[in-house]
């Protein structure tokens, strides 16, 4: 625990420091040095949000670290109990705002197995294509934020060159960048558009070429090495322990991935392998990563070769999904359902379900709990940047400062998906 | 004894003859089996489940507002096993002014699951090593999660501008 007021001291004060302190905080034998507390945030550019961590050094050492989150919390959950089943979805995209199609994925999931819904093949594939392609984007910038917090400025550019790319893509899937609320319960928001077929085999062999550009960029990078090589490590068992999941986990050995634990949304057609390295270092969870966005080229590759054709974008699903436009005009009960749909909503049997998908940073779970209304009684997302986060105290303890930067970034915590 | 639906449940079976008693209720959901735990038992349930049953990860802790009823609150545990790739998920009843015992002597992973828990629904743990408020601000007053707590806060009303 960090106690005490903070003073900056030089190492030749200390003396002088002894005779004047009036706190009485013995000073340290170690180093000669002084402790000294370090406000890191919230708005430090390497916390990647509002994060807060109060350091206890011993000259550049890391005695104690103390995240402290909060500054962002939305009260996205308690805003879900006030929303219909249907508006809840908008706001999963501001959970995780990096892996949005991922956090509607789950939600949809979740709802979906409560409401007994089979969703037709087509929309499953389009649910994973889309995933795997959310995966890259996160993963994307990840890299480059994490070079540039290291130093390596170009990598952040390129980047974000192909970012942009995906940007496009699901900007002509859905009419929006960032918040898409494409997956919705019951299917897609919208019919694919025409063309999305092309757009998407494009930007996928630029992806592939531009995924081999960084690595080759980085992994023999002389500094890049330096700073990343048996830096930020921890034993497996305290990370299982603390609750950490996804790369981190991946990079320490262990394969825990919920697309081959429990598959969902026909995951289990694919093909595809679960990297892992047993290094449990920055640099290893750089590599789990690069590989990882080629394993999802792979996962879309594959999307895209075996498309089910003509199959429907949604659900056969009167009373929960919206009917066409074309039928409304001319059909009664599409008219009625229309209106009740808008209106009340659509009501979910009584019960609760705890639904885990793998997002880009690990263990995505929303727990829903229905007590038989159109309103959920309580949504619960089990985020993986605030399990993650967990173990950023435990992880930086010995850490030199500079190497805290490198350890924070190869965490790739979203603080809007710690705070919620 | 326990009921029919979950007679072929190892885990049931196993924490029903450890632990005779404290699995108070099953509720079977679309996603598999829920016990309900008893509230002293919960901390003995869990080390059981950790160390005899390979539930070696923590996946969350929340909680769930019942207001009126009572027992008013559920405090949900999302355990997992990553060798056997199984999940289990516990609830334990707990009413205003109780406090349940914290499973951070468990999992590590329960400190801040807790917290949340504690600030978000005012339900206390024992034991725990630091039961700050984690999302609020330290000096905020009511929990927001809460049924009774308004979606826009106490703290603004638009009324009286």
């Amino acid at each position: 625990m960090i106690q005490g007021d903070s003073r900056v001291a030089s190492l030749d004060a200390v003396e002088e420091l002894k005779r004047q302190d009036p706190s009485g905080i013995e000073p340290l034998t170690v180093s000669g040095a002084r402790k000294m507390i370090l406000n890191m945030g919230p708005q430090h550019p390497s916390t990647h949000g509002v994060l807060r961590v109060l350091l206890e050094l011993d000259g550049e050492t890391i005695l104690n670290a103390r995240p402290e989150i909060g500054f962002l919390h939305t009260g996205i959950e308690k805003q879900c109990e006030a929303l219909r089943y249907q508006q809840v979805v908008p706001l999963t995209d501001r959970v995780d705002y990096l892996a949005n199609l991922s956090n509607n994925l789950c939600y949809a999931l979740a709802v979906e197995r409560l409401l007994g819904l089979e969703i037709p093949e087509f929309a499953q594939w389009m649910r994973v294509m889309l995933c795997e392609i959310t995966r890259i984007n996160s993963h994307l910038v990840w890299l480059g934020t994490h070079a540039l917090d290291i130093g390596a400025m170009s990598v952040y550019f390129y980047c974000f060159r192909e970012r942009e790319e995906i940007l496009k893509l699901f900007e002509m899937f859905s009419g929006q960048r960032m918040m898409t609320s494409y997956i919705r319960p019951g299917g897609l928001a919208l019919e694919p558009p025409r063309g999305w077929h092309k757009a998407a085999t494009a930007l996928l062999g630029r992806l592939a070429r531009g995924v081999d550009e960084y690595y080759a960029l980085l992994a023999h990078n002389p500094i890049w090495v330096n700073r990343t090589k048996n830096v930020g490590g921890m034993p497996l068992e305290d990370m299982l322990d603390l609750g950490v999941t996804g790369p981190l986990l991946r990079a320490a050995g262990l394969a825990m991935d919920a697309r081959k634990e429990c598959p969902y949304s026909s995951y289990e057609k694919f093909d595809f392998e679960v990297p892992t390295r047993t290094e449990n270092d920055v640099y290893a969870r750089f590599e789990v990563r690069v590989e990882e966005m080629r394993q999802s080229i792979r996962i879309v590759q594959q999307a895209l070769d075996g498309m089910p054709a003509g199959g429907a974008w949604r659900a056969e699903a009167p009373g929960i999904l919206l009917p066409d436009r074309e039928k409304m005009k001319t059909q009664m009960e599409s008219l009625i359902y229309h209106f009740k749909i808008v209106t009340e909503g659509y009501r979910v049997p009584e019960g609760s379900v705890y639904q885990v998908i793998e997002s880009p940073r690990g263990e995505l779970g929303y727990y829903v709990v229905s007590d038989g209304t159109s309103f959920p009684h309580r949504i619960f997302m089990r985020t993986p940047s605030f399990g993650n986060l967990q173990a950023l105290g435990e992880m930086l303890e010995g850490v030199l400062l500079a190497d805290s930067i490198a350890a924070m970034g190869s965490m790739d915590f979203v603080l809007g998906d710690v705070d919620r | 004894m326990l009921p029919e639906s979950v007679a072929d449940n190892a885990v049931a079976i196993a924490l029903n003859e450890r632990l005779p008693g404290a699995i108070e209720d099953v509720r079977i959901n679309v996603d598999g089996p829920v016990f309900v735990i008893a509230r002293p038992q919960i901390i003995s349930v869990c080390r059981h489940l950790k160390d005899e049953r390979g539930f070696n990860r923590l996946s969350g802790i929340s909680g769930v507002d019942w207001w009126p009823r009572t027992p008013r609150f559920e405090v949900v545990y999302l355990l997992h096993s990553t060798a056997h790739k199984q999940r289990v998920r516990l609830i334990v009843r707990v009413d205003e002014n109780e406090a349940i015992e914290s499973v951070t002597s468990v999992w590590r992973g329960a400190n801040w699951y807790e917290r949340e828990v504690f600030d978000l629904f005012g339900v206390p743990f024992s034991n725990h090593p630091s039961l700050d408020r984690i999302m609020m601000p330290v000096d905020w007053e009511g929990h927001p999660l809460r049924k009774d707590y308004p979606v826009h806060g106490y703290r603004y009303s638009y009324q009286e501008e």
